[in-house]
């Protein structure tokens, strides 16, 4: 192509860092959305089980709500998924001719879960009105499991890519033998999983608690709303503290694996024990800047001691050295700070809860809810970014660097313009589609008719219209 | 029987059962996009919507299984084709994300005008990706994948074959979408739809029965290789779907409804294990054998043992679905 050729960025140079960004791009899209998709289900159940067991109708109203979204969201997650399959080819096809038979085992294995939770998903959601109360509850347990081997599928994948094992390379770097469990549970394995799975629990259940606390500064301050708040940020909540030990003994671990990540996203220049940890800055060459040094305390975290050694960049060779002078640093603090405040959050909420059974009165404590959400996305966003840059140069750690494995396909950006724009017009649409359904609800309220009334032909039974009485769902026995 | 052809046939089966289940809905998305304006469409539009809404996303996800089968079990061939056929590879791409938010969006909202958009968003993209994975399908077949890959991105299927190879997975889906609806009309118990919908599926049948007739001559001309198997061992597959699909026409014509649907979806079975044996052993005609671009034997295994499990976990949980589904006991609203 003539056209194409006489463009400067059409050299390789610049097909890596535009191929880089679209990945990177496509996948914060759809992780947001896969998150949802992994934990949702068990937050939806939760809600359909205190219906049925307790004759909830706030609970089964929000259960039935938050399916109807989940059919938004799984919708638009099911096709930023497929592009993600896509752009392993189209953008990595080198990395996948060499390492497919390795790294596709995985997702031989995520295809079952996600086929089984595509057609779970759809008997729950479109299976309201005529299945009986329990079948349709049972018929949402597999969504919940499948969610959860999903996700491991998913993240084992990306572990081996971090700590790669179980093939045999022939003289021509040929993989020409496998062992697919060794493949499957990699040394990365075991931190990198429960991590993601317990951030996807904390990102679904933050970001629904955060709707209804916004529903609630507003003064919108029914049962159904404060349920809304307590029902998803219980579970997120109960993910927090474990998340946090289980993140802390990932880091320990990645100090162990992979030095060069670990210094990069501590910004460590030299070898040596008694390092400071540094909160916050800009890591440069010369060292953190504008950022709060705690001596001591990064080698302490490390190895438990002052006089733990902990690898700087300067046993890196140059030619893999992770990119420290960028954001990699400041995500890696950003994610601890924010997982932190969020660990404080849970605190304050499960003292009160403890203490009087109920939400804290002041509006401080809905306020942070609202922001709970977003700050839990950031989180994850930055984590990955830890994750995926820290990795850098390498796509598969110590066997291929990410530039062997990049397309020569022309227009890589056009591409990334092209997904630019059609992403935003997803997203956009996607919240506008929300916003109409949770307007639709709002004034279905105010006429408490009965069109929502699950588990039977309309009409059959009618909505009590005060909450947490009155109709009982097939199955229900009464309230507590 | 090889590991590597056993993969094979695991990787042609989802390739047979996308180009059915995936193909059909697809094609209600060709009906839909030529329904007529909201009112006069409304009919047809409820019907496809009703009997798609429980079913597209697990259909969907046949085409992630066999892009997986592919990257594991033949490496090789996967970089080499998506290094190849980057255009037409990405615009399906686009197809997909435009098509299942489109429909999915639509589907939630009331509003007419949004529905109209939306709808335009499912019902476009449903016609041009089939079109676009049909060049994909086609170019392999036209042996315009070099191995290693790079190949050129448009002479590559900008070739008759491949653009007639679009053409049919248009068509055959659009056939199998009409047929399907007949049978879901005819159980709604409305007559004039049956008859709507009866129509639609003689037009797409002759259509579909036009483009794989002429793409048999372009076979001829072109890709001798497959076509010499297609007229030699591949023949009795090809009689099979010409059996079919005059079979679908008779009972069409006639009235007769019953087993309409597992022989409009034999004819397009015929022709899928029909191109599949006449590239045999190819998997990239006729430059990389199935046996050179396989992965290592535990890989194979590997892949083997999840499609058992899989055999056993998703299709009886699939078999649920449409069972359910079928018995109207799920509903959007």
């Amino acid at each position: 192509m003539p056209l194409l050729d006489a463009l400067p960025l059409a050299a390789s140079q610049s097909n890596l860092l535009a191929a880089r960004e679209l990945m990177a791009f496509t996948l914060a899209f759809h992780i947001v959305l896969a998150c949802i998709g992994v934990a949702l289900p068990a937050i939806i159940l939760t809600a359909n089980w205190l219906g049925l067991k307790r004759g909830d109708d706030d609970a089964m109203r929000l259960a039935r709500r938050w399916s109807k979204a989940m059919a938004v969201t799984f919708a638009v997650g099911a096709v930023t998924g497929t592009v993600l399959s896509f752009e392993f080819g189209l953008l990595w096809p080198r990395f996948m001719e060499r390492f497919g038979d390795a790294f596709g085992i995985a997702f031989a294995i995520e295809g079952i879960f996600f086929f089984t939770e595509a057609i779970f998903l759809a008997i729950y959601i479109y299976g309201w009105k005529r299945l009986s109360g329990w079948a349709h509850f049972w018929s949402g347990v597999p969504m919940v499991i499948t969610g959860i081997g999903g996700a491991f599928s998913v993240v084992t994948a990306n572990a081996w890519m971090n700590q790669p094992q179980g093939f045999t390379l022939d003289a021509g770097g040929k993989v020409v033998g496998t062992d697919p469990l060794e493949i499957l549970f990699n040394p990365a394995t075991g931190y990198e999983v429960p991590h993601m799975l317990l951030a996807a629990y904390m990102v679904a259940g933050f970001l629904v608690a955060s709707i209804y606390a916004v529903g609630m500064l507003r003064g919108r301050r029914d049962r159904l709303h404060r349920l809304g708040v307590v029902i998803p940020l219980t579970i997120a909540c109960i993910a927090t503290p474990i998340q946090l030990f289980v993140g802390d003994t990932a880091a320990r671990a990645i100090a162990d694996h992979q030095p060069a990540k670990f210094a990069a996203m501590e910004c460590i220049q030299e070898t040596g024990p008694d390092q400071t940890e540094y909160i916050g800055g800009i890591c440069t060459d010369d060292g953190v800047k504008g950022a709060i040094p705690i001596p001591g305390l990064d080698s302490f975290l490390v190895g438990f001691s002052r006089d733990t050694v902990v690898t700087g960049l300067d046993q890196i060779p140059d030619n893999e050295e992770p990119p420290a002078d960028t954001l990699l640093h400041l995500s890696f603090d950003a994610m601890v700070g924010i997982g932190t405040a969020l660990m404080g959050l849970a605190i304050w909420f499960g003292f009160v809860w403890w203490r009087r059974r109920e939400l804290p009165r002041t509006r401080w404590f809905l306020r942070a809810v609202a922001v709970s959400g977003i700050a839990s996305v950031l989180a994850l966003w930055c984590g990955w970014i830890v994750t995926e840059v820290g990795r850098q140069p390498w796509i598969v750690q110590g066997f291929m660097r990410t530039e062997e494995a990049v397309t020569e396909a022309e227009g890589i950006w056009f591409a990334f313009a092209g997904v630019l724009l059609l992403y935003a017009g997803l997203g956009t649409v996607a919240i506008l589609v929300l916003r109409t359904l949770s307007r639709r609800w709002r004034e279905e309220d105010e006429e408490t008719d009965d069109s929502e009334t699950p588990y039977g032909p309309p009409g059959s039974m009618g909505l009590n219209p005060e909450p947490g009485s009155g109709n009982r769902p097939v199955g229900g026995k009464g309230v507590a | 029987m090889t590991r590597a052809d056993v993969a094979a046939v695991i990787l042609w089966t989802g390739a047979t059962l996308y180009a059915v289940f995936g193909g059909a809905d697809f094609g209600a998305g060709l009906w839909d996009l030529i329904a007529g304006g909201a009112e006069k469409g409304a009919r047809p539009r409820a019907l496809i919507e009703r009997s798609l809404t429980p079913v597209w996303e697990a259909n969907h996800v046949w085409l992630i299984f066999i892009l997986v089968v592919l990257w594991t079990a033949f490496p090789e061939a996967f970089g080499a084709i998506m290094s190849t056929l980057y255009v037409p590879l990405t615009l399906a791409a686009f197809g997909i994300v435009l098509r299942g938010a489109g429909f999915a969006f639509r589907e939630s909202i009331r509003s007419i005008e949004a529905k109209r958009a939306l709808g335009a968003s499912f019902a476009l993209s449903s016609v041009l990706t089939p079109f676009f994975m049909g060049t994909v399908v086609g170019a392999i077949a036209d042996g315009n994948v070099p191995v290693g890959g790079d190949g050129d991105p448009f002479s590559s299927w900008l070739q008759p074959l491949p653009l007639f190879t679009g053409a049919l997975f248009v068509a055959s889906g659009a056939y199998l979408a009409a047929v399907f609806l007949v049978v879901d009309a005819r159980r709604a118990g409305d007559a004039d739809l049956e008859g709507y919908f009866v129509r639609r599926a003689l037009t797409a049948a002759l259509v579909a029965g036009a483009f794989a007739v002429a793409g048999l001559f372009v076979l001829h001309a072109d890709t001798r290789y497959v076509y010499d198997r297609l007229t030699d061992q591949a023949l009795p597959l090809v009689v099979v779907s010409a059996l079919c699909g005059l079979g679908v026409l008779v009972m069409l014509l006639r009235g007769a409804r019953r087993g309409l649907r597992p022989l409009a979806v034999g004819a397009v079975v015929a022709v899928v294990w029909g191109w599949g044996v006449a590239q045999f052993p190819y998997l990239l005609p006729t430059s990389l054998k199935i046996a050179e671009s396989a992965a290592p034997p535990e890989t194979l295994a590997a892949v083997i043992v999840v499609f058992l499990i899989a055999a056993v976990v998703v299709l009886p949980a699939l078999g649920l679905l449409y069972w359910l589904s079928q018995k109207e006991l799920l509903s959007g609203e």
